[in-house]
């Protein structure tokens, strides 16, 4: 009697009915959440392609900024000067970057690693806008802006995610290398340029193409920096560069629909630029964590 | 000490270089190191410097006056923290529960074929660049909310006041939205990664016990993550509040910034504010005051972080602590 009375209360009790319903509606919550994120990426995708595809042609590409209030133009001088900008950010960033993770891995005592943990930390958390503001002040103010002072800019965000992802390549190679080299002689210097960097390096620069992935659509670094620039393709760093995110600022606060397509397809280049730098990066950090899990 | 024979037959002249190699290499990593940490002092430095001439003119009170007046000379920042303080909470109110849900779909109900392809999904969605998201800010959503969403918030809630105005394409609103869509990657990835962490003994004995999966998600994940949860949530809030050329592009600082009930209405917010003025700010006095922005800003970026660190910490040391 007692028992079938149980077996009732499990199977079919209101209660438990209501415990597996709370549980499909979670369920159901989480995947919906899960579908709206991904929604909103398509979203955004498609309509900078729908809109961006139709002013895109190699006319587009390779002309000269278009003059004031005349149609026609293209965005050569906003690829060749953001290419520049970001490239002076890497060359600032890079070696910073991988000697402080250096230091960090291998050679520090934790009174003095954490404090230089706790740097990245927040610079990698300090708002874009404020190293706008911080380079013009330092560079800027009373000079004027620069291609190099925009590239000093980005390498300010990307030195934290250059460090960081430096740093968790490091720890990946195995330690039994570095006590095997060592064993073997080798100092620690021939160590660290002779085994760690070399099996670390593809790791190094595939997070140094993420950050650049990431920068290279950072306006605000920019917006004090190297915003005043002219029409035509420029490659002198000690001017004001032509970018492509400042551009896409300026036209997308015009009131000209004309201003407005530009930026679109501005946005398609930039958009698929990041997307698919940081996508194939991605894929191969994870291919190359893979590999040194192996080893 | 694994050196000592092999530095024994190198003799005395090889033995040096190969101690200079490594004293180079290490003053050399130091130096990059302490270069990283000089830099962050620098940044500081320079915002103070910047705001010092304003910091002495308008003091704290700065922070509370709401006059921002280019042509007297007076400047406040009370309906700068205003709108950040509203464009970034209703960020995270929206954003909080969705980047739970998607970790929690992620580690505990999507197929494993399934979660790599989301996971990326989720980080591109955080790789796009903000001046994109603010394209598509006022040109799609803005319009579309604007004729479909707002109206209908403002005929269902008018009651409350803050969906009492009219609607508009540009506004606080329109803001809390797209900020909205850049924290959530943000938190969903925290917390997958926590979720992650979380023992698969306990998950499994929470099952074997007859607990459903929604049981176990609360039972188990959900509370044993809480503080790292609370700690995501503030990396996510700091992000809002930092952001400045999306909410630039879509927060309709044109039409009247005051403080006001309604999130219909334009506003602005102490990053946007420094994105609009600075460059055509003329006067020493409202340049100092766009710099005093940027130090409240990068105090708050610093608290956030700090405090963010502090509950991982702890958390860490507790689940240590634990074993």
């Amino acid at each position: 009697m007692a028992t079938v009375e149980r077996t009732l209360h499990l199977r079919g009790g209101r209660k438990a009915r209501r415990r597996l319903l709370t549980n499909r509606l979670a369920e159901g919550v989480a995947l919906v959440a899960a579908a709206a994120a991904i929604f909103v990426l398509l979203l955004v995708v498609y309509s900078v392609a729908r809109r961006g595809a139709s002013e895109l042609s190699w006319g587009f590409l390779t002309k000269p900024l278009p003059l004031f209030g005349l149609p026609g133009g293209g965005i050569a001088p906003l690829i060749v000067g953001s290419a520049i900008i970001v490239g002076i950010g890497a060359l600032i960033a890079l070696p910073l970057g991988v000697l402080t993770a250096l230091f960090l891995s291998e050679f520090a005592r934790p009174s003095l690693g954490r404090p230089v943990q706790l740097t990245l930390d927040l610079m990698n958390g300090l708002p874009s806008v404020i190293v706008g503001v911080f380079v013009f002040g330092l560079l800027v103010y009373g000079h004027m802006q620069s291609g190099i002072a925009g590239g000093f800019a980005l390498s300010v965000v990307m030195l934290p995610l250059i460090a960081r992802s430096t740093q968790e390549v490091l720890r990946l190679v195995p330690q039994t290398q570095r006590d095997g080299a060592a064993a073997l002689g080798a100092t620690k210097a021939r160590v660290v340029t002779g085994i760690v960097l070399p099996s670390a390096l593809g790791g190094i620069l595939t997070g140094t193409v993420l950050a650049i992935s990431r920068a290279i659509g950072e306006t605000a670094p920019l917006l004090f920096t190297t915003a005043i620039f002219a029409n035509n393709v420029s490659t002198d760093p000690t001017h004001a560069m032509p970018n492509m995110p400042v551009q896409i600022f300026i036209w997308s606060e015009s009131a000209n629909p004309e201003d407005h397509a530009r930026a679109w397809a501005t946005g398609l280049i930039l958009l698929l630029f990041v997307l698919v730098t940081s996508l194939l990066a991605r894929t191969a950090l994870g291919r190359w964590r893979k590999k040194m899990g192996q080893v | 000490m694994s050196t000592v024979p092999a530095t024994q037959r190198l003799g005395a002249r090889s033995r040096f270089r190969a101690r200079l190699g490594d004293r180079a290499l290490l003053v050399l990593t130091t130096l990059g190191a302490l270069i990283t940490i000089a830099l962050m002092v620098l940044i500081a430095y320079r915002i103070l410097r910047g705001a010092h001439l304003a910091i002495s003119s308008f003091g704290l009170s700065f922070l509370w006056h709401t006059v921002w007046d280019t042509n007297k000379g007076i400047f406040g920042a009370g309906t700068l923290l205003y709108g950040t303080a509203v464009t970034s909470a209703m960020a995270l109110i929206i954003a909080g529960p969705l980047g739970i849900a998607i970790a929690l779909f992620l580690t505990e109900l999507a197929p494993s074929g399934v979660r790599g392809i989301v996971v990326s999904l989720v980080e591109m969605l955080a790789a796009v660049p903000s001046v994109v998201l603010g394209l598509w800010g006022i040109l799609v959503l803005g319009p579309f909310v604007a004729a479909h969403v707002e109206p209908w918030l403002h005929d269902t809630f008018g009651f409350i006041p803050i969906f009492s105005g009219d609607p508009s394409s540009s506004g606080i609103f329109i803001a809390g939205l797209v900020l909205a869509i850049m924290v959530v990657p943000i938190v969903a990835s925290i917390c997958r990664e926590l979720f992650l962490a979380v023992p698969s003994e306990l998950e499994d004995g929470a099952l074997a016990l007859g607990a459903t999966r929604w049981e176990m998600v609360r039972g188990v994940v959900l509370s044993s993550s809480k503080p790292g949860i609370a700690a995501a949530l503030i990396l996510g809030l700091g992000r809002a509040i930092g952001e400045a050329i999306a909410v630039t592009q879509v927060i309709g600082a044109s039409n009247s910034p005051q403080i006001h009930a309604s999130l219909f209405g334009g506003g602005d917010t102490l990053a946007s504010r420094i994105a609009e003025q600075f460059q055509g700010a003329v006067t020493k006095v409202q340049i100092s005051s766009l710099f005093y922005l940027a130090a409240i800003l990068l105090v708050i970026g610093l608290v956030t972080n700090l405090a963010a660190q502090l509950i991982v910490r702890r958390f860490e040391f507790q689940r240590i602590g634990a074993d």
